[in-house]
């Protein structure tokens, strides 16, 4: 009884924040509405028993992509009344695209209906390991049977940080913020480094 | 299997991702290496490539090569696609170094990146589970982002890889969604369970998934109706990405969308054919009729590509051996021909450096650059498919596969539809053997400057093959990608 209702509490505070996401006129409201919806998608993954991914949910999407998000969002100058003019222009095709993904979920709720998916059948690679904790079993699996993917995936973040990197930093002549220089800064001597001032009472420190 | 098994048979994607990792270091520590890193590249390349050729005539691997538990397969049809693949980016490395040299933009990143890029497209051809293919597609299309916005103080390069980066990301959710929708309907992600489970035909649900596979998938081969990016990408990019995003991904995302179309959805071949039909004609149409108006030649050339990918699918829809093996053949014909006309493209730069890119820059070509002008004629006849080069075999083949498998409506309308493109292609020749030359100009700012030896070898070498000599290759080539083939349809 309980497990139904924090299930109904939680879903409907996904879909209702996931709504308030596209609805609210300030991007910031935006990116807070997410953050909601991520703590009640968290939520649900406890409600499945799938706690590691809930802990996910809440450290990685909460607490550095959407904090990401909000720092850039943040940044950006908007117009409001630009983004209006352009809800719109685009408003037939908004509803078209609304119309077709309704369509579908029509068609994939008579689909369940009609008994032709069954939800939550787990076959015989996905059953649980009994006696493991969830994050010992996601362990296991990503290093022994997906290892490849694991790896690959490494790859694809690699490339990402490379090309973030490749893309915008920018080194000019004789200019060495960039870098520390570990030479110089031993060769450093204490004398030109540090100044001894005496201030008098009642005079400032001139330098 | 045991993971010895396993990375045995990964081992060009292993050779390859250990080779950039290296190089990353080295390129962190030596910027000026860009030459040598480049070369340690294409040796690297040329390690993984003699690996794939190995495997791919050992007998025992050249029908399954599952390794990972079924997450990965080194079978015939990704070491045919894997070799053309490889040697298009050994093609497209070299030609490189001059362009980026001449704006003082080279960096030993971008072998790096086109490493990355080459075992992306690796893991695409051998994916035989959803989960291998998107981590292949993500890892290849992440860094041909990069390498589209590499000249970084150009703007139309920056608006290139913008744009490929943000379409690519929507392609990239299309798919995503697609493969969630089968996945949910089928309860696996692997192509031999997700056969098995629609065995019976697909669900309305599944088959939702299915078209969005295949519209992301499109999307990545440039197939019309999502097109549309490709002619601004192509101009914007840099030449040598254009020409490798001309070759090497569009092989590989081809040969993953056969791969998912005859082994995942090969039980239910009906359902998917009229949407492949569909874009194949779509595809010869635009690319022929949206060429006729572009003075930009880079503009041309990816119309070019779109129209060769109709072509494409056109085997695809055949589903047959025959079909896949035709795909195979027009692929490495489609890669030699593509990779070629950049090369010419590339050549074609003044004196004061910069490249020549429109029709009036090469007007008269034959009178100033003869040997570059017949080799480009040979290109572009072959690219329109006249018969004694070897661009007319690819289609050839296409077509009796299409004739065989009673798909004779398509096949017609197909041929009918490339003698529209053939018209663009013969403007080219008309314009450099035809027009007067620019090059008498006082100012001298035609001229076409001197090539250095190695954009002449990957020409000379790509005309060879499209000359008429191409055909002595025909018997090895056919009996190669026919047993490739085989090897897709012997999982049934």
């Amino acid at each position: 009884m309980i497990q139904t209702i924090a299930f109904y509490l939680f879903a409907v505070l996904v879909i209702a924040s996931a709504v308030m996401v596209i609805m609210s006129r300030n991007p910031v409201h935006s990116v807070l509405w997410l953050i909601l919806a991520f703590f009640n998608a968290a939520g649900l993954m406890v409600l499945v028993g799938a706690e590691f991914i809930a802990m996910l949910l809440v450290i990685v999407y909460v607490g550095a992509v959407a904090v990401l998000f909000l720092f850039v969002v943040m940044m950006l100058d908007i117009d409001f009344a630009e983004l209006r003019a352009g809800f719109i222009k685009n408003f037939p095709l908004g509803i078209a695209i609304a119309l077709i993904l309704l369509a579908e979920l029509v068609l994939g709720i008579g689909a369940y209906r009609a008994g032709a998916i069954a939800l939550g059948t787990p076959d015989g690679m996905a059953a649980p390991i009994v006696g493991v904790s969830n994050t010992e079993a996601l362990g296991a699996l990503l290093y022994s049977d997906y290892i490849f993917l694991f790896e690959a995936t490494g790859l694809v973040l690699l490339v990402a940080m490379i090309g973030a990197i490749v893309l915008t930093h920018r080194k000019s002549a004789g200019d060495h913020r960039g870098q520390q220089d570990i030479a110089k800064q031993n060769r450093r001597n204490p004398n030109e480094a540090t100044v001894m001032k005496r201030p008098t009472v009642g005079e400032g420190v001139e330098l | 299997m045991t993971y010895a098994a396993s990375f045995y048979l990964a081992a060009p994607e292993i050779i390859l991702s250990v080779a950039a990792l290296i190089l990353l270091l080295v390129s962190a520590w030596m910027p000026k290496a860009s030459r040598a890193v480049t070369i340690a590249a294409v040796a690297a390349l040329f390690g993984a490539m003699a690996w794939t050729a190995s495997l791919l005539f050992d007998p025992a691997f050249a029908m399954g090569g599952e390794a990972f538990g079924g997450l990965y397969s080194a079978d015939g049809f990704a070491g045919f696609a894997k070799i053309v693949i490889y040697l298009a980016t050994i093609a497209c490395l070299v030609v490189t170094p001059r362009f980026f040299d001449a704006r003082g933009a080279y960096r030993p990143e971008y072998p790096v990146l086109m490493l990355f890029a080459a075992v992306g497209m690796g893991i695409m051809v051998s994916a035989v589970d959803l989960v291998t293919l998107y981590v292949g597609l993500e890892l290849s299309s992440l860094a041909s982002y990069v390498l589209a916005a590499f000249l970084r103080n150009d703007g139309r390069s920056n608006e290139a890889g913008l744009k490929y980066f943000i379409l690519g990301a929507l392609a990239s959710g299309i798919i995503l969604y697609g493969m969630s929708l089968v996945y949910g309907f089928s309860g696996t992600t692997s192509y031999s369970g997700i056969r098995v489970a629609f065995a019976d035909g697909f669900s309305t649900g599944a088959l939702f998934g299915v078209v969005f596979v295949l519209a992301g998938l499109a999307f990545k081969i440039a197939a019309v109706p999502f097109h549309m990016w490709t002619p601004d990408v192509y101009e914007g990019a840099p030449t040598p990405v254009t020409a490798f995003f001309a070759s090497a991904p569009k092989v590989a995302a081809v040969v993953m969308l056969s791969r998912i179309a005859l082994d995942a959805f090969g039980a239910q071949t009906d359902a998917w054919r009229q949407i492949v039909i569909f874009a194949a004609l779509a595809s010869i149409v635009v690319g022929a009729l949206g060429a006729i108006g572009q003075q930009n030649l880079k503009r041309l050339l990816a119309y070019s590509s779109i129209n060769n990918v109709g072509f494409i699918l056109i085997g695809l829809a055949a589903a047959t051996p025959e079909g896949a093996s035709a795909v195979l053949v027009y692929l490495a014909i489609y890669a030699a021909m593509t990779i070629g006309s950049f090369a010419a493209l590339l050549m074609l730069r003044d004196n004061s450096g910069e490249q020549i890119e429109t029709f009036a820059g090469i007007s008269g070509l034959s009178t100033t650059k003869p040997a570059l002008a017949w080799c480009l004629l040979i290109l572009m006849f072959s690219l329109a498919g006249i018969p004694p080069l070897f661009g007319f075999f690819g289609k050839f083949v296409v077509f009796q596969a299409a004739v065989e498998a009673d798909l004779i409506a398509l096949a017609a309308i197909g041929i009918a539809a490339s003698v529209i493109g053939a018209f663009y292609y013969l403007k080219f020749v008309k314009v450099m053997f035809f027009d007067e030359s620019l090059s008498t100009e006082p100012d001298g700012e035609a001229v076409i400057a001197d090539s250095p030896s190695g954009h002449w070898v990957v020409l000379g070498l790509s005309a060879l093959l499209m000359s008429p000599l191409g055909y002595l290759a025909i018997p090895w080539l056919v009996s190669v990608a026919d047993r490739a083939a085989s090897a897709l349809f012997t999982v049934i």
